[in-house]
């Protein structure tokens, strides 16, 4: 026994050196292609315009790509376990309204704490309904989150009969234009802090590795003691409750609310995950390889605005590049 | 040429394969392989894993081309550039995986392809008849408009059988066609190709399992690394000697010398029912130490009886206690809690992620102790996985993909991710499915090695001479009930087939 206890922690040891290297390469596994998309990207608008690589122009990006940021976050949890949430961007408008219609003062009036509150629960219970369709009443999460989607839009325009909800508080609004430190809003701020928390979570906490076998195979999970199906459903009420958090954020960057927002959102977030190098069969993918994929999409947008391109020929762009970057990495796959 | 010479040497109307090489690359998978199959004759190509016995017969089926080499099929040179050119020339394949469409119906299914027309439409009342001929002539009552889903494994096969027959073939190709079929159903198989050889079809016939070649077999031709090692020209060749031609090497012995049990009962099974009385009352009790077989046909019920040991599938009644303290089976969890581990049936669908690394397999289950404050560190698991990788042997390192390992080895992967727990009634399903005949001895090693540890080990086979060769005591399932336990001293093939037939 002696002898072998030795020999592994001479293994260890030997493995420490090449531990910073591996930590790293562990944040952006499999996220390489991407980051090097990312790169060239940069560097072409760099050279053909002006005003990309500007101080001012950078964090124009990072202010745009908070929405679609915050809400990739929860859309990596819920397609590293093999599932898909179409409901993301319904949920978005729906809790914007509810959070507008608790604290506006010509609805409930309740103030802005309670109305964000209220908001990101009716989320996050979105999300668990849908989790709950999954686990309990088998549907294909497709089929669960679809229903969700026409659910929570439906709700969405019901609170006020379709019309949006204008004019919240300063303080509100100022929390997306103030930049702190010279260039940090609280929005933006937030996208980080919870991209770290979750890129943690994902990677050195044990329930973040299970979502990882869930994604690899279902029943392996559940044979090796993971409880399955109750991370399932809190993975969807994540997703929700930060789909619900990027409608907050959307609110306070348009100061007003309506219930036709974030529509098509959905399928944006699943692109961003997507180019980042996570499978939509599940087991694969990292907040870091999703940082990335938004990255892309949000620098792409900026600078075909910058080059003064049609916003069609930039919906074709960005088509070309989601199959572009899918299929490099499946070649690279199969190059293995 | 040599082709000549043979043809005229032994002048038969039948297949011969003369001097077939194939590469991928580097990589040489079939060196100058030789052999003929007369009209009538059923010939058995042995050989483990990536022996060749696929690409040798991927090319008489025609779904690969050889580099080099000629084969004589009915006195003409045969060349087939795809499986169509095969199945005109009259030689079809039957697949392991069986590649049936689940939701059309059994004609369908026979006559895919080349649905029967009439007056511009599907003649189905005709195809179903003639289906149906083909299913009886096979001795299969089935309707021929039922869905292929709904029909057992064996019955599936059937149907492949049928389709072939519809095509005319007079070369079969079995790939390992008993590989999910219970002993009866084995038997009926075996009956038709003996029916079918006597109308002169010839077979090619790949199986693992080595007590059936002799049953079946006229000749039996053995491979090794790609080369041809042996021509044997009868099939009643002892074991011992096939597997070790096969492997390359002298078999000391297959199984482990057993250790005497000890006295205390670790597990005590009472009484236990399913819901779909897939078993039924079932009851008995295994010591630390001891190995207890569970043997019985295909739907006796051994798989699920095991899953719900396990927690893996829920019971209707009945107990399990682990020294004596009530486990409650509310799932996986709640089992492994109470010392109770599963090796399931499908590594591959069930036992490892195959994408993931070792080291992220033997954490997956070991959480509590890779991260007792919910914190997992590349380090921590790397070190849990070298402790599980030595203690089993496994060929591999903890940061390598289990999809890039053997089956023995992903096997042991298994073993090792709930070894170190340790647990108190270990419970492998199946534990040599698809496992090189080489490879398999060391995994006896290691059940051996779990039960001498004072563990309490259930090992359910279909590989009789397996649960013969390892238990100490044998419990015999037939259709859900249980039909004996058997000691060590009174099991044999013919006890034991009594009880799982009865």
């Amino acid at each position: 026994m002696a002898v072998s206890n030795d020999a592994s922690e001479l293994k260890v040891a030997t493995g420490a050196q090449g531990a910073t290297s591996a930590k790293l390469s562990a944040l952006f596994a499999g996220t390489m292609g991407p980051l090097i998309g990312l790169a060239l990207l940069c560097l072409a608008l760099t050279l053909t315009t002006d005003t990309f690589l500007t101080v001012r122009n950078i964090l124009n990006v990072l202010d745009q790509i908070t929405v679609l940021g915050i809400m990739a976050i929860g859309m990596t949890l819920v397609i590293l376990i093999g599932g898909i949430d179409l409901s993301v961007g319904s949920v978005l408008a729906l809790a914007a309204m509810v959070m507008g219609f608790v604290a506006h003062p010509d609805y409930l009036n309740l103030g802005l704490a309670a109305g964000v509150i209220a908001g990101l629960v009716v989320a996050g219970l979105c999300g668990l309904v849908s989790g709950l369709l999954v686990t309990v009443t088998r549907l294909p999460p497709f089929i669960a989150t679809l229903a969700m989607m026409s659910v929570a839009r439906g709700l969405a325009n019901m609170i006020t009969d379709g019309s949006q909800i204008v004019g919240f508080p300063d303080w509100f609004t100022n929390l997306s234009i103030i930049r702190h430190f010279g260039f940090l809003s609280v929005t933006v701020g937030l996208m980080m802090v919870l991209a770290i928390i979750f890129a943690i979570f994902l990677n050195y906490r044990a329930t973040g590795r299970s979502l990882y076998a869930i994604g690899g195979s279902a029943e392996v999970a559940r044979l090796s003691g993971i409880p399955v199906k109750s991370l399932t459903n809190w993975v969807y009420a994540i997703c929700g409750v930060l789909a619900g958090l990027a409608g907050i954020v959307l609110a306070a960057r348009l100061d007003s609310v309506q219930p036709s927002s974030g529509l098509g959102y959905e399928l944006d977030t699943i692109a961003a995950v997507v180019i980042g190098g996570a499978s939509l069969s599940g087991g694969v993918g990292s907040i870091g390889g999703t940082a990335v994929g938004v990255l892309i999409i949000g620098v792409l947008r900026n600078g075909l605005n910058l080059l003064g391109v049609s916003p069609f020929i930039q919906q074709v762009v960005i088509g070309v590049v989601i199959a572009l970057a899918v299929a490099t990495d499946t070649w690279r796959r199969r190059a293995q | 040429m040599s082709t000549e010479s043979r043809h005229s040497e032994s002048p038969h109307n039948g297949l011969f394969v003369n001097g077939l090489c194939k590469s991928y690359g580097p990589v040489q998978v079939l060196a100058d392989a030789s052999f003929d199959v007369r009209p009538g004759e059923v010939v058995a190509l042995l050989g483990e894993n990536g022996a060749g016995k696929s690409t040798v017969s991927n090319i008489i089926a025609g779904s690969t081309r050889a580099d080099a080499g000629t084969i004589i099929w009915r006195g003409k040179p045969y060349s087939p550039a795809n499986p169509a050119a095969a199945i005109d020339a009259g030689v079809g394949m039957i697949h392991q995986e069986l590649k049936l469409l689940p939701d059309l119906s059994v004609a369908e299914n026979v006559y895919v392809g080349r649905l029967p027309m009439r007056g511009g439409r599907i003649d189905r009342a005709g195809m179903n008849a003639k289906a149906s001929a083909q299913l009886k002539r096979l001795g299969l009552d089935v309707s021929p408009e039922r869905k292929v889903r709904t029909l057992r494994i064996a019955a599936q096969q059937q149907v492949e059988i049928a389709k072939a027959l519809t095509l005319n073939a007079e070369l079969l190709i079995f790939d390992e066609p008993t590989a999910a079929l219970g002993g009866e159903e084995t038997e009926l198989l075996f009956q038709q190709i003996r029916k079918l050889k006597a109308e002169g079809m010839s077979f090619i016939y790949i199986s693992h399992r080595l007590d059936e070649i002799a049953q079946i077999a006229d000749r039996v031709v053995v491979m090794r690394d790609g080369r041809i090692v042996a021509r044997h020209e009868r099939a009643d060749i002892p074991v011992r000697t096939v597997v070790e031609q096969m492997v390359g090497r002298s078999v000391e012995r297959m199984f482990p010398h057993l250790s005497p049990p000890r006295e205390e009962t670790l597990l005590e099974v009472e009484n236990l029912s399913s819901p779909e009385k897939s078993f039924n009352d079932v009851s008995f009790s295994v010591k630390a130490g001891e190995i207890l077989g569970i043997a019985g046909l295909i739907g006796a019920g051994r798989t699920e009886l095991v899953r719900a040991i396990a927690g893996a599938d829920p019971i209707s009644s009945g107990s399990v206690r682990v020294e004596g303290q009530a486990v409650h089976l509310s799932g996986p969890a709640a089992a492994i809690k109470a010392g109770v581990v599963l090796v399931p049936e499908d590594r591959k669908a069930q036992g490892v992620v195959l994408d993931q690394t070792i080291g992220e397999n033997l954490a997956f289950g070991n959480f509590d102790h890779v991260a007792p404050k919910g914190w997992v560190f590349p380090k921590a698991v790397q070190k849990f996985a070298e402790a599980g990788i030595s203690r089993l042997g496994v060929k591999g390192k903890p940061n390598q993909a289990v999809s890039k390992l053997s089956g023995g080895n992903q096997q042991k992967v298994i073993i090792a991710k709930w070894v170190s727990r340790p647990p108190k009634v270990f419970i492998l399903d199946e534990p040599t499915r698809g496992i090189d005949v080489g490879a398999r001895a060391a995994i006896y090693d290691v059940i051996a090695d779990l039960a001498r540890s004072g563990m309490a080990v259930v090992v359910v086979s279909s590989d009789l001479e397996e649960v013969l060769g390892l238990s100490h005591r044998v419990l015999v399932l037939s259709r859900g009930r249980q039909r004996g336990i058997l000691d060590r001293s009174e099991a044999s093939n013919v006890a034991v087939m009594e009880l799982a037939t009865s």
